[in-house]
């Protein structure tokens, strides 16, 4: 009897996070059926929001639960997370509504949208992160309270009117900017997607998580406002031979990584606006590096001091960590660009079609060299293309919204998405990727997953992450 | 002068005696110098030992202080998240599977520079108190997690010479970024 080839084993960490990520996905799921179990629309793909069901997602609800809250008088409601709670009257035309800047003067969203993020349970809170729910999202930019967070000692409470950036290394004249010395300068406004590089690391081997969420929800985008480092540099005054740009934070891990000047010299911003208002502290308050089309750890937050060198400074998070051990032991270093996706987010797993019919497929694509040129969609696990149509305006490494019309009939399909870029890449299969990788990918290269996804629907409408 | 001559005059005084808005600006001047005292909390030290500080360390002295700061997370023999809510990572062994199916990438197996590990104790570690130990400290812990690693000998002292000059076993276990991969263009 011949051996049989040892089963690809993952390593003991990864096995552990990725039994973490298991474990949260399935408490987020019960959370979401929990809300929706009275609901007559169960097998639904858009459950209603009419009942008062929709607040017990915070409060985490069972049929006792439910019952004891609807008696409790309005004070004792809760409102999901971001939102406040108002009594809802039978009908709005007949009473007044609630007055102007009642809120204080700072909005929330609809007690009735009950979106959060997902935190992966890393054994310590500090050292996780949070996935955006990409599922229940519209258009293209990410709300900034779903933006995906990765931190690596939590978050730290940073007073912008002692928060200074110090510039220095191989420059003419080492300078420190306040948060004011910063505003002055011209800005820029650009919208870009930022994407962790551990994006999909269950993925490799087999479907693990089963929603969207969990398997590209480290994926965002804002509109960033900020001063180009370019500027920056100017100011300080650089000196031949600098070839790389240190980034530090001002967090508990005073994350570090080196950057190429090449890069930092073409679109790198010191970004302190994030959607029209300051930048959200999970995000980097007050100020962050950002680099476009660059791996998510890169963009350093809280950042607090650029040094300009000649060599890379091979910090923790560019050697131990970050770094792509393939299947002959070698490991990428300096793997900074994330490659062209695309995901298909409605319908998505977990989802149940109610029946056959018209679909309007949407999803999202993105490419960190440059814009989307298009997508294809597949209804027959990538035998048979057709173009996407581009649902919004393609920019520069910024995701694109796009959608197909499909009319159901009934039958089993496989529906995958392509990004195409403007450099002519086309996004590819994990088959290609595991190829070139090693066939022990998932053990060593858990990061830059960039391969099509596959959504499975049944012939009963449910839709479930599958490989194809 | 008449009143439409006058006018053209008024407004040429008007456009010249605008403020600079309109010129190009390459320099702005904002920002202070950033002095040699603001500059000295701040370290990176590169593969080098470029601003590696003065001090030393042992494996003696870091085993002790391993046990009080570090072993919580890490484990007594430092295999790395000893319990449920804990976490640390693996610090050593794991030398020779790298290329296996069930690779253990540890500081003595995986990470190519010494002075990294002292760069991101300094810097992070413990995880609690993160840049509260001393110099001495820092050099004597990464003086026991090298020598229990057995890349350094047990008696072997730490300190700005000769950290650079440990051989990681995986130092040239690294290449560059070879995307884009050029089998995806077949």
């Amino acid at each position: 009897m011949t051996k049989a080839p040892p089963d690809p084993v993952i390593d003991e960490k990864t096995q552990r996070m990725i039994d973490g990520l298991i474990a949260a996905e399935q408490r987020a799921m019960a959370e979401r059926a929990a809300e929706s179990e009275d609901c007559d629309c169960k097998e639904g793909m858009f459950p209603t929001r009419s009942s008062r069901r929709n607040f017990l997602f915070a409060a985490g609800g069972t049929a006792g639960a439910a019952a004891a809250l609807m008696a409790a008088p309005a004070a004792a409601q809760k409102a999901p997370p971001g939102a406040q709670y108002f009594d809802v009257p039978d009908d709005p035309t007949k009473v007044p509504g609630r007055p102007v800047a009642g809120d204080g003067g700072y909005g929330s969203r609809s007690q009735f949208e009950s979106e959060v993020r997902v935190r992966y349970p890393t054994p310590n809170e500090n050292t996780s992160w949070s996935l955006t729910p990409l599922d229940k999202m519209v258009g293209n930019l990410t709300a900034s309270g779903l933006h995906f967070e990765r931190h690596h000692n939590g978050i730290p409470t940073i007073d912008p009117s002692k928060h200074v950036v110090v510039v220095h290394g191989m420059v003419d004249k080492p300078l420190k900017f306040t948060m004011a010395d910063l505003k002055r300068f011209p800005s820029v406004t650009r919208r870009h997607f930022i994407e962790c590089s551990g994006n999909g690391l269950t993925e490799w081997k087999k479907p693990t998580l089963k929603t969207v969420q969990g398997t590209h929800g480290l994926l965002s985008t804002s509109e960033w406002t900020g001063v180009p480092f370019a500027t920056i540099a100017r100011e300080v005054g650089l000196k031949d031979g600098g070839t790389w740009v240190l980034a530090e934070g001002a967090d508990a891990a005073v994350m570090t990584r080196s950057i190429p000047m090449e890069k930092m010299l073409k679109d790198a911003m010191l970004a302190y606006g994030q959607n029209g208002e300051a930048i959200r502290p999970e995000q980097g308050y007050p100020v962050r590096l950002l680099l476009p089309g660059y791996e998510g750890n890169t963009h350093i937050k809280w950042l607090r001091r650029l040094e300009v060198s000649d060599k890379p400074f091979m910090t923790r998070e560019e050697t131990s960590k970050y770094t792509d051990l393939m299947g002959n032991g070698k490991a990428r270093q300096f793997t900074l660009d994330m490659d062209a996706k695309s995901v298909i987010t409605f319908p998505s797993g977990d989802m149940k079609l109610p029946g056959p019919g018209f679909y309007n497929i949407t999803g999202l694509a993105w490419s960190g060299h440059g814009r989307v040129q298009s997508v294809d969609v597949s209804l027959d696990g990538g035998k048979t293309w057709y173009p996407a149509r581009i649902d919004s305006l393609p920019e520069p490494m910024a995701t694109v919204r796009f959608s197909f019309p499909w009319m159901w009939d009934g039958k089993p399909a496989i529906l995958q998405s392509r990004c195409t870029d403007e450099t002519g890449y086309i996004q590819p299969t994990l088959q290609q990727l595991v190829a070139i990788r090693g066939d022990n990918g998932p053990t060593g290269s858990v990061y830059h997953l960039n391969a099509i996804q596959s959504w499975g629907v049944a012939a009963d409408g449910s839709v479930t992450n599958v490989h194809a | 002068m008449s009143m439409r001559k006058l006018c053209i005059a008024a407004a040429l005084v008007a456009a010249t005696s605008l403020p600079a808005a309109a010129q190009v600006q390459t320099h702005y001047g904002f920002g202070s110098p950033a002095t040699p005292q603001d500059l000295a909390k701040y370290f990176s030290i590169p593969a080098d030992g470029t601003g590696l500080p003065p001090g030393s360390g042992t494996a003696a002295k870091g085993a002790t202080l391993f046990a009080e700061n570090c072993a919580a997370c890490h484990g007594d023999k430092l295999q790395g998240n000893p319990a449920a809510g804990l976490g640390g990572d693996r610090l050593i062994g794991g030398r020779g599977t790298l290329a296996s199916n069930a690779p253990v990438k540890t500081v003595e197996s995986y990470w190519p520079y010494a002075t990294t590990l002292f760069d991101y104790v300094k810097r992070a570690m413990p995880f609690t108190s993160p840049g509260t130990l001393s110099d001495d400290e820092v050099y004597s812990l990464v003086a026991y997690i090298l020598a229990e690693g057995n890349v350094i000998k047990p008696n072997e002292t730490m300190d700005a010479k000769s950290l650079p000059k440990v051989v990681m076993p995986n130092r040239d276990g690294f290449e560059p970024d070879p995307r884009r991969e050029l089998r995806l263009y077949r």
